[in-house]
């Protein structure tokens, strides 16, 4: 298998506070990881770090046998800027909250990855985005501006505008944490479809039915560490370490409550 | 009244061409300053204090001064610093500095308005930072300012009689002169004020049809349940 990305030692701190600390991950292709754990751990501070929205302090990054940041001795060296655009672009974020671009419809915000970071010419983009719309189900919506969606359906917009740039990575960052129970289960849908595709993700979620139903490994965070790893039939069964099932179970408890 | 209406045909023409000089001065002012105040509203977002610091202080002073007194140094003592601008320009020069000061603000928080989600998306698909104002930023920061920019340009037009005492010959000097020919300053200075409120209130007008036109373009798309089915109402289905 070919590794799409591999993070080594990554380090990050704010104000003393070490946030990440010494996150190791292995992330093959068409691998689909989760990674869950307790609020506070890091999970989407190790996203963030990974397309440099947060800038890491120290560690590697290698993406697409592509070197982010390194650390040679004591020296932390990132990537020229250029460099990191041009990574971003194939491994767009979908987010917890979206993010539409609010004055452009539907269309336009998947549009404007591929015109304006790729160059090309607006009606192979506009076919290219009218596809990916379909995929995800809202090509009706197409001509519609983002304040009259729901929340699921802004999001499967997003999660189009994140396809639409040929990725070889998508990091998903909390993709149904903001959305009522009811609208979870159609960006649900699509992610299941897009992991059957063979698509490679990095997903941070709380919600333990999305990672069950998608996740090939389960990575899990606590302390600004990936603390165990595997497989997700073993990480999510009885198999799993024991700060693993503690996790799980208050998680689990929670749900109950609800 | 028949006075008046004599008078005021008589002078007329040549008010009226201290009127056309009044809104060159607006328009060419309202241009450069809100140029400049947008670089200056992003010169103040550099990371670099060399920068931030002293574009603060023009603002600053360029607000805690009277524009008048503005005005008299750029015409009067910049001269003796080497310095000599004839009447238009040190107008010009005056009155878009001024309100560059003013726009840079405006231009700030309208900035800081657009939403920090939409910003890390186009970062997250790879877009430069140049590219980032010019697809998200501008287009919501711009349009969110359109409202306070068409204020002030009224105020402009209207700040541009102060130029008069830089011997420009715009709208309220010609009247002087006028004046100053007839002896008599009553009614010539009321048909000033016609002649000002006509200009503002064609160019508030003006405005308030440019807003309603680019609001009204960006919300012309179809209703949320007008499409074809949502495909969330199949999924429930299945």
């Amino acid at each position: 298998m070919n590794p799409v990305l591999t993070v080594r030692q990554l380090g990050k701190s704010y104000g003393g506070r070490a946030v990440l600390d010494g996150v190791d991950l292995v992330v093959e292709e068409g691998e689909i990881a989760c990674l869950i754990g307790p609020s506070g751990a890091g999970k989407s501070t190790i996203l963030r770090c990974l397309n440099f929205l947060e800038t890491p302090d120290r560690g590697e990054i290698t993406f697409g046998g592509e070197r982010l940041c390194s650390e040679d001795g004591n020296l932390f060296q990132i990537s020229p800027r250029r460099q990191l655009q041009a990574a971003r672009a194939r491994m767009p974020m979908v987010f917890q909250h979206f993010n539409l671009f609010s004055h452009r419809t539907v269309l336009e915000n998947v549009m404007e990855g591929p015109c304006v970071v790729q160059g090309r010419p607006r009606e192979e983009a506009r076919m290219m985005a009218s596809a990916h719309l379909d995929r995800v189900g809202m090509l009706g919506f197409a001509q519609h501006y983002p304040d009259r969606l729901s929340g699921g359906q802004k999001q499967r917009v997003a999660i189009a505008r994140a396809l639409a740039m040929s990725p070889a990575l998508i990091l998903f960052d909390e993709p149904t944490s903001a959305l009522d129970p009811a609208l979870v289960r159609e960006v649900e849908s699509v992610m299941r479809d897009l992991s059957r595709d063979g698509l490679t993700m990095i997903v941070v979620s709380h919600d333990m039915r999305l990672v069950r139903s998608i996740a090939s490994t389960v990575h899990f965070c606590a302390e600004g560490r990936i603390a165990a790893s595997g497989p997700a039939g073993q990480m999510l069964g009885s198999q799993a370490p024991l700060s693993m099932r503690v996790f799980l179970e208050a998680v689990s408890d929670l749900a109950g409550q609800e | 009244m028949l006075d008046f209406l004599a008078e005021a045909g008589e002078y007329l023409p040549f008010l009226l061409r201290g009127a056309l000089v009044t809104i060159e001065l607006s328009l060419v002012a309202m241009l450069f300053g809100t140029v400049t105040g947008f670089f200056i509203a992003l010169g103040r977002r550099a990371r670099t204090r060399l920068l931030r610091w002293p574009l603060n202080a023009f603002v600053e002073i360029m607000r805690d001064t009277p524009l008048i007194v503005q005005l008299l140094i750029i015409y009067f003592t910049l001269p003796r610093w080497g310095l000599t601008l004839g009447a238009f320009p040190a107008a010009i020069l005056g009155l878009s500095l001024n309100l560059a000061a003013y726009v840079s603000e405006v231009f700030r928080s309208t900035i800081n308005a657009v939403d920090r989600g939409q910003r890390e998306a186009a970062i997250s698909l790879g877009m430069s930072g140049v590219q980032l104002y010019r697809r998200v930023i501008m287009p919501q920061a711009g349009l969110a300012a359109l409202p306070i920019l068409g204020g002030y340009f009224i105020a402009l037009l209207k700040d541009c009689a102060l130029v008069s005492f830089i011997s420009v010959n715009e709208l309220l000097r010609n009247a002087s002169i006028v004046i100053s020919d007839t002896f008599d300053g009553g009614n010539i200075y009321l048909l000033v004020a016609i002649i000002y409120f006509i200009m503002s209130f064609a160019s508030s007008r003006l405005i308030l049809h440019l807003e309603n036109r680019l609001a009204h373009n960006r919300r012309s798309g179809p209703d949320r349940m007008s499409g074809t089915v949502p495909t969330m109402e199949k999924e429930a289905v299945r």
